[in-house]
């Protein structure tokens, strides 16, 4: 993505260099010397006909001299006559600016969007062609057919297409009307909208009746945009749930700990983030490729401190065990709060997060959840990955499924424990960072994920990470198609009874874990 | 029959027996993840008989008495208590007051609960929340839970905590406990284990007694134990019988040799 | 006496309801009585505090009647609390008639507040306290009936249990943050003027407040010793030690678990009741998992399964939190923390298992030395 952006970046300044050769009088185009004596005049009729000229000449080179015009910022040699384009505080005594009022103004901006029409240079066509549909009247539409015949490019192609459209909805004959409306069903484009909506009440019939269709035909597509705008809403808050409950999912799935401190030390890797920002102001653009493996090692060391000192004691009392790492957890935000502050601290998201992908006019995926979506994928694989491939992974599904056996085949079942506990704590960190990009970082930021969580696991089917992944993600879509009619926090509620709901009829979640283990 | 009407028929109505047998077991299947533990199993149990059922370990013998008491529902087939009671429809509670009482392989008693109470709770009798509020030892029921604990043999053991007793106690605590619930049937998983050679012999005698007014079931790997009080067994393996007959007759089924010495 | 039979066997509910017995004959004397400026003298405020940590008792007593005795981690009777609070809320709300600050005889100033033209259905009846009282046994105990009911049959226990519960009550405080569901949103019900007739300001009604809770309390606590002294009581625990086994001995274990449910939260509903018109306000806050969980730390202090150590860890750890909330507000939370953390590792029985194993080991000692 970084990639992406900047090669683009790179393109638009060599297209802006060659935009602006280097000028000099001496190598200004005969139609430019010629014009000049006119700019000399004084008059806005005269200048009316140099513009005339320069435009008529259709050569490329006259453009930002037209620019320029328009902008205010063309002059003229006293002396000479030459025109220069001022460039700051250029201008001396020996320029005089050339003046210009609204008609000339307007008449410079379709002018200055003909000429960039015919310009060697697709991505400029392409611009103008597009600032086209605001201003295009129906005297430009034989100019357009003409253009449109002797274009290569397609996006231009397109784009003049949608501006002769717009151009013939103007047009006497009725049914040149017609099939421009019709060519214009489906479109997104806003201008397109807002102008068929006032055709709408179009005093021929037949022409508003087509109107009518071809907008509902466009709000079909915006409102099918719309839908997988809410589905990817779902998936980035599903993303978030997954990161939450993934690590849950672990030690609670895989090792039947309930740590009701696992929200806290998601918080710790919120923290972790926001002290790491503070100790490299400078790259905040790295940070978070930083804050990750560190948010990983401080939560995955506190989880190791937690299983060690506390849980280690109360395996196979899981009530007892949710309540210790309950007073885990007030500690922890307390200490929170008094070391830190009890106030939220700003976390700043780096550059590449911010902005989005635009897909179309309606459609535009913001970063900040398109790279948690991803990033989600990535921790849910790479974790997927250390279970099912690793030595570790190995001795935890072993531990997990028999500990009495695990140990008899010379499985060191307390490190395997606490190096379990470590993974699902750091994960949590990591969960961490990643929500600290998304919501206000403070001492309860935990609190607000952990029964959101639990639902998660419980949902998927405990000791299942699949399942997670799955629940993870509905329930996050459900939750952003219910808000729209519901409210966002009836949605909430109604997710959380519809999981009651179903844990009362699954009680072992979507995918239950078989076998004999998962019994009584 | 409406399947209230199995609730309210307790302890105390007889199944209908009318056809003999008292207990049908028609092609039962239960399979774990894909592993077959009961196959196709098909076995009918007698009115007041004394049958022993023996296979090696994993042949289902468990598996099956789960079946019948409801803790594990099987995949298809049918299983009838008489000739009206349908314990596939019914849940646990429901079978056990229908009159089917059993013993589970691995002692399970009420620990924090003296060995008396345990004999109270498991005692038949109405069974509802209101009722259970205000009920009394009735001096009839007093006198049930003596004579058990004589027949037990855990009269000096009265206020004891049932956790307390040792894993033989526990044994005979189960079967007081199966007898005060007074079922018609009994199912009776591995009644000896842990038990002295006096101990076996008085439950063998025990058992005896019982079969005639009760059908008594029982599993059991000790074959001694089996040949005193069986005169008719059956032989599961793989989930479905292999031989069933008088001990003699199965001791030399050649089939059942080769499952017990191995192929 | 049936007091005394109930008691029989119960030393630790026996001293603790005598202790309630004095301090419920004291109070009074001590505020109504005795001159305001004289060294005795019990400020009003100590008494409301008192009546206030009495309700809580009362709540843990519910909890520990199904965590101690039938084995069921409720992380959600809090909820049962806040919706007796509520119903007995809606009641004090009605009683302010037109004093409220718009005047609106009919409608309780929120509602006026969000334009609403005339008193939602659910609202209807709370003007007439025997209504009222109704609803504070009702509503949380038909909640815990279908809740229960849902979740006994379909056999969710132990952790997962646990947690539909905290879900069930982090739900309601969800909603109840609503303005549009009607119970006065964030700020909840307040403002509230007089009970019956009686100013809630009124040194007498408040003596009569912490004498009711204290009464709750004891009616509670003996209520429950009934309960666990009858069979129903022993087979509770049986569920509790072995549910399965309960069930092939022909008990219906999910009727049980929700009749027992179902009182428990009944009482909690009674503790919230009380506990509003004492405070002087109710809100969503209640709701919160936190609130739920503080009070299994509670019962856990005490000592499970005894019903005095709940009445004894509530009203300790609340009187602690007073003292240190007040002393270093900073310190009060890692303290909680720490009590959930040392309880559950070092203190499994809570301070009543503490007492009985001193005793116990007294005994011996005495015992040898005989
Ligand atoms: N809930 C379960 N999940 C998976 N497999 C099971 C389950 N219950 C029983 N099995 C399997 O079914 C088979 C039969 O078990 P069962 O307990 O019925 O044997 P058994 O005949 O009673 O053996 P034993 O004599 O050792 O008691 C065994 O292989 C067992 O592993
Ligand atoms: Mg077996």
């Amino acid at each position: 993505m970084l990639k992406t952006t900047d090669f683009t970046r790179l393109l638009l300044l060599s297209v802006l260099l060659w935009l602006c050769p280097p000028l000099q009088a001496e190598q200004q185009s005969a139609t430019l010397t010629q014009a000049a004596p006119l700019f000399q005049e004084a008059s806005f009729d005269k200048t009316r006909e140099a513009v005339d000229l320069l435009a008529a000449s259709g050569d490329p080179e006259v453009v930002p001299y037209l620019q320029a015009l328009l902008d205010g910022k063309l002059y003229q040699d006293k002396a000479q006559g030459t025109l220069v384009i001022a460039k700051d505080g250029n201008t001396g005594d020996e320029l005089r600016k050339i003046p210009t009022n609204n008609s000339l103004r307007k008449y410079l901006r379709g002018a200055v969007g003909q000429l960039s029409l015919s310009h060697p240079d697709a991505a400029v066509r392409l611009k103008s062609a597009n600032g086209l549909l605001e201003t295009v009247t129906p005297e430009m539409a034989t100019q357009l057919r003409g253009l449109l015949e002797k274009e290569t490019d397609s996006a231009v192609k397109e784009a003049l297409s949608l501006g002769l459209a717009m151009a013939d909805l103007n047009a006497a004959d009725k049914a040149v009307r017609l099939t421009a409306i019709e060519s214009l069903a489906g479109n997104l484009h806003p201008g397109v909208r807002n102008r068929l909506t006032t055709m709408t009440t179009d005093s021929d019939a037949e022409v508003a009746k087509a109107a009518q269709e071809a907008l509902r035909s466009i709000e079909d597509t915006a409102a099918l945009y719309g839908h997988v705008e809410t589905l990817f809403f779902g998936l980035s808050l599903g993303s978030v749930l997954v990161l939450a409950a993934i690590g849950l999912a672990i030690t609670f799935g895989v090792m039947g700990v309930i740590n009701m401190a696992h929200g806290e030390l998601i918080m710790l890797g919120a923290y972790t983030t926001y002290i790491v920002q503070q100790l490299m102001p400078n790259f905040i653009d790295y940070s978070l490729f930083v804050a990750v493996p560190a948010a990983f090692i401080v939560s995955g060391a506190m989880g190791i401190l937690i299983e060690r000192t506390v849980i280690r004691h109360l395996y196979g009392r899981p009530l007892e065990t949710l309540l210790a790492t309950f007073g885990i957890s007030l500690i922890l935000q307390q200490l929170v709060r008094t070391v830190i502050s009890p106030q939220n601290v700003p976390v700043s998201n780096p550059s590449w997060m911010s902005g989005s992908l635009e897909i179309n006019s309606v459609l535009s995926l913001t970063y900040n959840r398109l790279y948690i979506v991803l990033f989600c994928l990535m921790v849910f694989a790479l974790l997927y990955f250390v279970l099912r491939k690793t030595n570790l992974g190995l001795q935890v599904r072993a531990v997990s499924q028999n500990r009495a056996m695990a140990r008899a085949m010379g499985v060191r079942s307390a490190r395997v424990d606490a190096l379990t506990f470590g993974l699902g704590s750091g994960i949590a960190g990591v969960a961490g960072v990643a929500l600290s990009q998304l919501t206000n970082v403070g001492p309860n930021l935990g609190q607000a994920y952990i029964i959101d969580s639990f639902m998660v696991v419980v949902f998927g089917g405990v000791g299942n990470l699949w399942g997670t992944l799955v629940a993870g993600l509905s329930l996050g879509v459900v939750n952003k198609v219910l808000e729209p009619w519901a409210g966002a926090v009836l949605a909430k509620i109604l997710v959380l009874v519809f999981i009651i709901l179903f844990i009362q009829k699954r009680p072992r979640g979507l995918f239950p874990q078989k076998g004999r283990a998962a019994g009584d | 029959m409406s399947e209230g009407a199995h609730l309210r028929q307790p302890e105390t109505g007889q199944p209908d027996a009318s056809h003999k047998a008292i207990l049908y077991l028609e092609g039962l299947n239960v399979s774990f993840d894909g592993f077959k533990a009961i196959n196709d199993l098909t076995l009918y149990i007698d009115s007041g008989e004394l049958r022993c059922i023996i296979g090696p370990n994993g042949a289902g013998k468990t598996t099956m008495m789960d079946i019948i008491t409801g803790k594990t529902r099987p995949n298809s087939g049918q299983a009838w208590f008489g000739q009206t009671v349908d314990l596939l429809k019914l849940s646990e509670p429901e079978i056990a007051n229908a009159g089917i009482g059993r013993k589970f392989q691995k002692p399970t008693v009420f620990e924090s609960h003296s060995v008396a109470e345990n004999l109270e709770l498991a005692m038949h009798g109405n069974k509802s929340v209101w009722y259970s509020l205000r009920a009394r030892l009735s001096g009839e029921q007093q006198a049930l839970i003596d004579e058990t604990l004589q027949t037990i043999g855990l009269t000096e053991n009265y206020h004891q905590q049932a956790g307390a007793l040792s894993h033989g106690q526990k044994q005979w605590l189960e079967i007081g406990m199966l007898l005060v619930q007074k079922p018609h049937l009994l199912l009776v998983d591995e009644p000896v284990a842990g038990m002295t050679h006096q101990e076996m012999e008085r439950t063998a005698e025990l058992l005896t007694s019982l079969a005639g007014k009760h059908s008594v079931v029982v599993v059991e790997h000790d074959m001694d134990f089996v040949r005193s009080i069986a005169n008719k067994v059956t032989v599961l393996h793989q989930g479905s019988v292999l031989a069933e007959g008088t001990m003699d007759e199965v001791q030399n089924d050649q089939r059942v040799i080769e499952v017990y010495l191995g192929e | 006496m049936f007091i005394t039979r109930i008691l029989q066997n119960d030393r630790g509910g026996q001293i603790m309801l005598a202790v309630l017995a004095l301090v419920l004959v004291l109070v009074p004397v001590l505020n109504l009585l005795v001159p305001e400026g004289s060294f005795l003298h019990m400020p009003t405020y100590l008494v409301t505090l008192l009546g206030k940590y009495l309700t809580y008792a009362l709540l843990a007593v519910a909890v520990d009647l199904v965590w101690g005795y039938l084995g069921i981690l409720s992380l959600g009777h809090g909820a049962f609390f806040a919706l007796g609070g509520y119903a007995m809320g809606m009641y004090l709300m009605r009683q302010i008639g037109d004093r409220g600050v718009y005047g609106n005889a009919n409608l309780p100033d929120f509602m006026v507040f969000l334009n609403w033209k005339e008193l939602p259905w659910f609202w209807q009846g709370f003007d007439m306290f025997w209504f009222a009282m109704l609803m504070v046994l009702l509503v949380p105990g038909l909640l815990a009936f279908v809740f229960g009911w849902l979740a006994f049959r379909s056999r969710v226990t132990g952790v997962y249990l646990s947690i539909i519960t905290q879900a069930l009550t982090y739900a309601l405080l969800l909603a109840f943050f609503r303005n549009e569901m009607g119970f006065g949103g964030n700020n909840g019900l307040t403002d509230f003027k007089d009970i019956l007739g009686f100013s809630l300001q009124a040194d007498g009604t408040r003596v009569t407040l912490f004498a009711l809770s204290g009464l709750a309390l004891a009616g509670g606590y003996l209520l429950c010793r009934y309960i666990i002294n009858s069979k129903l009581g022993r087979i509770v625990v049986a569920i509790r030690d072995a549910e399965s086994r309960t069930r092939f001995v022909g008990y219906r274990v999910e009727h049980y678990k929700v009749w027992v449910f179902t009182v428990s939260a009944m009482l909690a509903g009674i503790a919230g009741a009380l506990y509003v018109p004492q405070v002087g306000i109710i809100n969503p806050g209640e709701f919160s998992p936190l609130n739920s969980i503080e009070i299994v730390i509670w019962v856990a202090i005490g000592g499970r399964a005894t019903l005095y150590g709940a009445v004894l860890g509530a009203i300790l750890v609340n009187y602690a939190k007073t003292v240190f909330t007040g002393l270093m507000p900073e310190s009060w939370i890692f303290m909680l923390g720490a009590l959930f953390v040392l309880v559950t590792l070092y203190l499994p029985q809570g301070l009543a298992g503490l007492v009985q194993q001193f005793q116990a080991k007294g005994w011996l000692q005495r015992r040898a030395a005989a």
